[in-house]
């Protein structure tokens, strides 16, 4: 690729980039949301999560045209990363607008109880979500390796929460239609970190070439 | 599995003084394609033209090292070169039909190797143009001449010409490189066609072509050989940063 493209690789990164820092505060917005019962938050996370929609089209645009230039190696690897990358955010861009949407269920009733694991589950996954990104930009695949085991540490979390508010189910039928509010809200942060756990995983591809997905210990390519 | 055809120990190349190829060991897979890339003036074609001794033709040349092909060094002095040329068939970036009909260009191989037999003939040139996915365009113009045909045909006949003396080894130097892109296509469906039957080295300037025909890829600069791996290491992760800048286009 010649000089100009170089500048539209530059592009579509700052693209993704922008399109990284909207789904970061989205998914922040919507647990402040639920954390501070603030139904006004909660419905600017759709608005966040249209731009994120746009944005999305955007870099799939820009992206099948720099595809069609045919490029090799990095250059290859990168905007096939880019693709992917700004698939996984606007999942996650999805899933916050389902944070906020619960959010918004939730504050119509009397709180079940202070929330405590639930932001922490958002804190970690949003710590997951930075850390794969900043690894793209630094270009450190060291980084991008340390979010993997944090996945797990979410997965604990999310189980432990789960088994609490069956706990309060079992114990008071009246907290059913929370529970499972608040149940649906972990899962959709749960998946958050999936979404960061994939994109972690594909910096190590852009940055390495290896294949690290589903336990793969790394296969040349 | 495919086993080493041709296999070249630290083959070096002179031109008088100026050396053009540097120690090049490297080994080519029987019936796959391979594909030697590269800045112009790098080595390739020259290393190329080793496989068949068609360096011998230009003077001043020097040779180092050697070329085995099925195990025989063919810089041996008992070995016979038109024998070789025959084992080794050569197609050029510039297509160069004989000034005869499509049927004599195809014949003519075996015409030198005495075939008289009219139906052996003809059959060697309907299976050759078969082969060269070319037969259907001209079997109702056999004797026209061959300098009437387009110059995607004209390359498909040079390869049915070659391909009529039964070589093991296919040379290609920038074979589609003087075609547009409908007849380049037709050179490359037939290139991974007959890989079915002979070992194919092919020259390409064309670095996605490269990635559309060839099983392996080397890469070249200033006479050495760089890389040498699967085509899709080489264009999706290559190991050396010379190769990296190269097939991004960040050379130099």
């Amino acid at each position: 690729m010649n000089l100009h493209q170089n500048q539209e690789l530059a592009e579509l990164k700052d693209k993704l980039l922008a399109m990284a820092s909207r789904v970061e505060t989205a998914i922040t917005k919507g647990i402040r949301a639920l954390v501070e019962r603030d139904d006004d938050l909660a419905s600017k996370v759709k608005i966040e999560d249209d731009e994120i929609d746009e944005l999305e089209i955007e870099i799939d645009d820009m992206a099948v045209a720099l595809l069609a230039k045919a490029p090799l190696a990095r250059d290859l690897r990168f905007i096939i990363v880019a693709m992917k990358i700004c698939q996984n955010l606007e999942r996650a861009g999805d899933e916050a607008a389902g944070v906020a949407k619960q959010a918004i269920r939730l504050n119509r009733e009397e709180q079940l109880k202070p929330y405590v694991d639930i932001p922490r589950m958002a804190d970690m996954a949003l710590d997951m979500l930075h850390r794969s990104l900043d690894a793209f930009v630094t270009g450190n695949a060291t980084v991008a390796r340390e979010v993997l085991p944090m996945d797990l540490e979410v997965d604990d979390l999310h189980k432990q929460l789960q088994r609490e508010l069956v706990s309060y189910m079992l114990e008071s039928p009246s907290t059913i239609t929370r529970c499972l509010a608040l149940l649906q809200l972990a899962k959709r942060l749960e998946r958050i970190a999936d979404h960061a756990t994939n994109i972690a995983e594909e910096v190590v591809y852009l940055l390495e070439g290896r294949d690290i997905r589903h336990g793969n210990k790394g296969l040349d390519t | 599995m495919h086993s080493d055809v041709i296999q070249t120990r630290d083959l070096s190349l002179f031109y008088g003084a100026s050396q053009a190829l540097k120690s090049i060991s490297m080994s080519v897979r029987e019936k796959l394609v391979t594909a030697f890339i590269g800045p112009s003036g790098c080595g390739k074609s020259t290393f190329l033209r080793c496989f068949n001794r068609m360096n011998d033709l230009i003077d001043n040349v020097r040779i180092n090292g050697s070329v085995e092909i099925s195990g025989q060094n063919i810089y041996d002095s008992d070995v016979d070169v038109i024998e070789l040329r025959k084992r080794v068939g050569m197609v050029f970036q510039k297509s160069n039909p004989f000034p005869k009909s499509i049927y004599e260009n195809v014949a003519y191989g075996c015409r030198l190797q005495g075939i008289r037999n009219r139906q052996e003939l003809d059959d060697v040139v309907e299976e050759s143009l078969k082969g060269a996915a070319l037969w259907n365009e001209v079997k109702d113009r056999l004797h026209s001449s061959a300098l009437g045909l387009s110059g995607g045909q004209q390359q498909r006949l040079c390869i049915a010409r070659a391909i009529a003396i039964k070589p093991e080894i296919l040379l290609m130097d920038e074979p589609a490189s003087a075609l547009d892109p409908i007849a380049t296509g037709k050179v490359e469906d037939l290139i991974l066609d007959l890989k079915k039957d002979y070992t194919i080295v092919i020259v390409t300037h064309n670095m996605q072509q490269a990635t559309r025909i060839s099983d392996y890829t080397a890469f070249f600069y200033l006479g050495e050989l760089i890389e040498f791996n699967t085509t899709k290491h080489i264009f999706t992760n290559p190991s050396k940063q010379q190769t990296e800048d190269y097939v991004t286009g960040r050379f130099g």
